[in-house]
């Protein structure tokens, strides 16, 4: 496998409805109802998807231990999805994949999520624009959008994404889930909005392995960038330049 | 040769009968459905690996059918052959009750059906699917002028042509369309492939001619109306072709494939390790919808009584839900090879050939919306003058 | 235009009660916390429109100070059981059923979204009383 260069293009794609919208936010709302001032609709609180930003992960293979799955069970916990008992129809944002080297026999393990393509072709596939790419680079799933038709699951070459097929009840505050639609990893959005690290970085940190790195791949100051700059490191199906977010080494 | 009368189907007991069977079919999928929507699809036998089951096996076919559908009266009105012309008009007809069932079972197999007006009103046109959403309607409004001016008492011939042609080019698009879903989707390797759209263009002639034979000899058997022995005759051999021209399609498509050598995998596990879908693939593709119809509708002596054409409909029929199934369900149960030189297992079922077993419910979703094709085409020739009265050889310039 | 007929007549509906006998229409339950700027009636005929402007600044711009947050309404807007705890939607005590059982509007939000508060943020939304000292020092620096 050979790395493509890293490209962090601005396409027309990314400027959206919505850049139009925010700064038009103000006026719809007058209209909305005359006479009524909403100030907090002026805008003041600056979105925290930054286009500057792309983030990602970098995930050391070497480092990732075999039968530890403290990354998965953080996943678990931060965003409210069971781990899998029953595991072909149970939604799994996060799963550790053992791997055996057909010639060397060398055995290796690592998590695989959502890879947060550039190129996303869950993104392109989606016949309502629900799967979309943000502009700091996560691919998400906007449930209020999404119809259930599973193109995207079709279409991922990772598998990364799941159906929720049965009623939930008591989901986190902050991921909502629901009966009839797609979800996957989301960087853990609510997290990295405040300012922190997916919970899977954190809990990995925590137990010492240390084998994730989350950070903005555009800020050549980050640790991640550093890290992608020095040592060599893969996208998976790079074959299919979709150029993730995702990158491993060592592997 | 009389002129062509068309005449509205009687209310008789046998299509009263038909009706209520219909029906029944009917109300079983919508119970089908609500029960699936209230219990979410952990009922059905999809999974996070097989995502598309026997309901897009049953929907697919359908709307591939309903463009071939339109075959006859393209023949008729494009290619000016006059024996089709009066069967013109129910090939419309036919067309577009099939693609309506089609969609009808696509979009009550949807997570969230109760959002279809997300489906109809937000469109990210760099999705082939949305794509798909103009070419279906588009299609009803084309067919639908098509057939208008067809039953119209003084039409001139040339703007029924003119309509002809423009819904048989809008048919085409709309397979392409069809066949694009699966041609887009590079990751799977199954499905990567430029040949995906012709072949379902060449799939769309062989069920859509199928199935209208079936109906119109059925419907005219129940009415008690002559259809004609060369006639039919005649509709198999052309059927032959277009069932000839599928299986050298899926030749190509499976030669090509087996010398891409990162295809290798999908193709030994469909044309030998497969199992299930090795089996669907050799004898309901190839044998039964492929062989057996060929030799049937060609045979010296056999071929000309009209029980080998009517047998070799139903067999194509068949053959091409297997092979559907072997495309949609056999393409996802292979494993994606995201590590290419490992062996890789896990929770989620990765490196390991995913298994699919198919629920009653499903199965009733499908062959509901076969059931509402057929109702709907049934309620078109009760109210509208579409079945012409007398199709036998001599009425329709047949020569035996 | 339908959505604005029918919410106008619920509204007028709502307001025309206090002059009817008691108990006919739904009784809205008290909330906690500052009210709306905009006033109850706006409130009762725009909340979702709000929230659906919200939600796309939240879920796509990543805007997670928006006003209309869902996760705020059931804060604010808890109800308590019988067991001194905030009933879910499941009950029909909820503030969202109170209305819409009432109007017959069906909504799927609480499908996906918690209907109760968490624990987590509702001690950050909960205003808090100053403590003694902060008082103190307050009035001291006011009477120099
Ligand atoms: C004061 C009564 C009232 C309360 C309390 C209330 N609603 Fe509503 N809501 C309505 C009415 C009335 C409508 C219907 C408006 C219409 O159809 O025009 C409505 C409509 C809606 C809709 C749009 C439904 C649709 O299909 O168009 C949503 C979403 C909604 N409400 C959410 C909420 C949520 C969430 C809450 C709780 C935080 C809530 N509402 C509390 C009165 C209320
Ligand atoms: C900071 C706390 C707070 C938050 C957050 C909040 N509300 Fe309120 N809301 C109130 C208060 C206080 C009132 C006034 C209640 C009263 O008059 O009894 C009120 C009134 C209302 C009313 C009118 C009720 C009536 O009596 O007619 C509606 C409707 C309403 N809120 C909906 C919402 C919705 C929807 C949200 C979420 C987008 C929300 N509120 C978020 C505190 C809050
Ligand atoms: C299919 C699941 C689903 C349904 C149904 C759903 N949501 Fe959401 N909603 C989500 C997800 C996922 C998020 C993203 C949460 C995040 O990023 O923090 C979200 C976020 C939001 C937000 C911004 C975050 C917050 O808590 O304020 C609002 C507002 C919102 N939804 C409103 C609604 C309303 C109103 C409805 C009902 C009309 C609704 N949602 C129905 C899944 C759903």
């Amino acid at each position: 496998m050979n790395l493509p260069a890293l490209k962090f293009s601005k396409t027309p794609r990314d400027m959206n409805r919505r850049d139009f919208l925010r700064s038009g936010a103000a006026l719809a709302t007058i209209t909305l109802a005359p006479g009524v001032t909403l100030m907090s609709f002026g805008g003041e609180a600056a979105a925290n998807a930054d286009a500057g930003k792309r983030w990602g992960l970098l995930i050391d293979v070497n480092k990732c231990s075999q039968d530890c799955s403290a990354c998965v069970s953080a996943c678990s916990k931060e965003n409210g999805w069971k781990l899998p008992e029953n595991p072909e129809t149970d939604a799994q944002w996060i799963r550790k994949v053992d791997l055996k080297d057909l010639l060397t026999g060398r055995e290796s393990s690592l998590p695989m999520m959502c890879q947060h393509c550039e190129d996303a072709p869950c993104v392109d596939v989606c016949p309502t624009g629900a799967s979309f790419k943000r502009k700091d680079g996560i691919v998400l799933v906007d449930k209020h959008a999404c119809i259930g038709c599973r193109y995207c699951m079709m279409a991922c070459p990772y598998k990364a994404r799941s159906f929720i097929h049965e009623p939930l009840t008591d989901q986190k505050a902050h991921a909502p889930r629901g009966k009839g639609t797609v979800e996957s990893c989301t960087l853990c959005v609510h997290k990295v909005d405040a300012g922190g690290t997916p919970a899977c970085v954190e809990a990995c940190n925590t137990t010492g392995n240390g084998a994730m790195m989350f950070g903005d791949l555009n800020d050549p100051e980050s640790d991640i960038a550093k890290a992608l700059l020095a040592y060599p490191s893969i996208a998976l199906r790079a074959d299919l330049g979709l150029n993730p977010g995702v990158r491993y080494s060592n592997l | 040769m009389e002129r062509t009368i068309y005449r509205e189907i009687p209310a008789s007991r046998p299509v009263i009968q038909l009706a209520v069977l219909l029906g029944g079919f009917i109300a079983a999928a919508a119970g089908a459905v609500l029960y699936i929507e209230h219990n979410g699809h952990i009922v059905t036998g999809m999974n996070n690996q097989i995502v598309w089951g026997l309901p897009h096996v049953f929907a697919i076919f359908l709307i591939v059918a309903a463009s071939g559908a339109l075959n006859v009266a393209s023949i008729a009105s494009v290619f000016g052959k006059t024996p089709y012309k009066p069967m013109a008009r129910l090939s419309a007809l036919l067309a577009l009750s099939l693609l309506a069932g089609g969609l009808a079972v696509l979009v009550l197999d949807l997570g969230r059906p109760d959002r279809l007006i997300v489906a109809m009103t937000e469109y990210n046109f760099s999705s082939i699917f949305a794509w798909n959403i103009y070419l279906y309607t588009g299609f009803f409004a084309v067919v639908g002028v098509y057939l208008f001016l067809q039953m119209g008492r003084n039409t001139p011939y040339s703007i029924v042509r003119t309509a002809g042609t423009v819904a048989f080019l809008w048919r085409l698009a709309l397979t392409t369309g069809t066949g694009s879903i699966f041609g887009w989707l590079v990751a799977r390797s199954a499905y990567d492939a430029a040949i995906m759209a012709p072949l379902f263009i060449v799939m769309s002639f062989a069920f859509g001619l199928a199935v209208f034979i079936l109906v119109v000899t059925g419907m005219c058997r129940l009415t008690g109306r002559p259809f004609g022995k060369s006639l039919l005759n005649r509709l198999g051999r052309l059927l032959g072709i277009f069932v000839a021209l599928v299986l050298y399609f899926t030749g190509v498509q499976h030669l090509t494939n087996l010398y891409a050598a990162e295809h290798g995998g999908i193709e030994w596990f469909i044309l030998r390790d497969g199992g299930i879908y090795t089996q669907l693939f050799w004898f309901g593709q190839v044998l039964i919808g492929g062989i057996i119809p060929l030799v049937l509708v060609f045979h010296p002596t056999g071929g000309v009584k009209p029980v080998s054409t009517i047998l070799a409909s139903v067999l194509v029929i068949l053959g091409g839900l297997a092979q559907l199934y072997v495309i949609v369900i056999g393409g996802q149960a292979f494993p994606l090879d995201i590590f290419p030189g490992f062996q890789a297992s896990s929770s989620f079922m990765d490196g390991q050939v995913n298994a699919y077993s198919p629920s009653y419910l499903e199965l009733l979703l499908g062959l509901g919306g076969v059931a509402l094709a057929l109702a709907l085409t049934g309620v078109g020739l009760k109210i509208l003058r579409i079945l012409p009265t007398n199709l036998s050889d001599g009425n329709v310039g047949q020569t035996p | 235009m339908r959505r604005l007929v029918v919410a106008l007549l619920f509204v007028t509906g709502l307001l025309a009660l206090p002059a009817m006998a008691g108990d006919l229409g739904p009784v809205i339950p008290k909330a906690t916390g500052v009210a709306h700027i905009e006033g109850n009636l706006f409130m009762r005929i725009n909340h979702m429109k709000l929230m659906v402007h919200d939600r796309d600044m939240t879920v796509h711009e990543g805007d997670r100070q928006v006003k209309y947050s869902l996760k705020a309404c059931v804060e604010c807007h808890a109800v308590n059981g019988h067991d001194a705890q905030p009933v879910a939607v499941t009950s029909e005590k909820h503030f969202c059923r109170v209305c819409h059982d009432y109007a017959a509007v069906k909504i799927d939000c609480f499908e996906c979204h918690n209907s109760k508060p968490q624990i987590s943020s509702s001690a950050l939304l909960k205003p808090e009383m100053p403590d003694s000292t902060e008082i103190a020092a307050y009035l001291k620096e006011a009477t120099q």
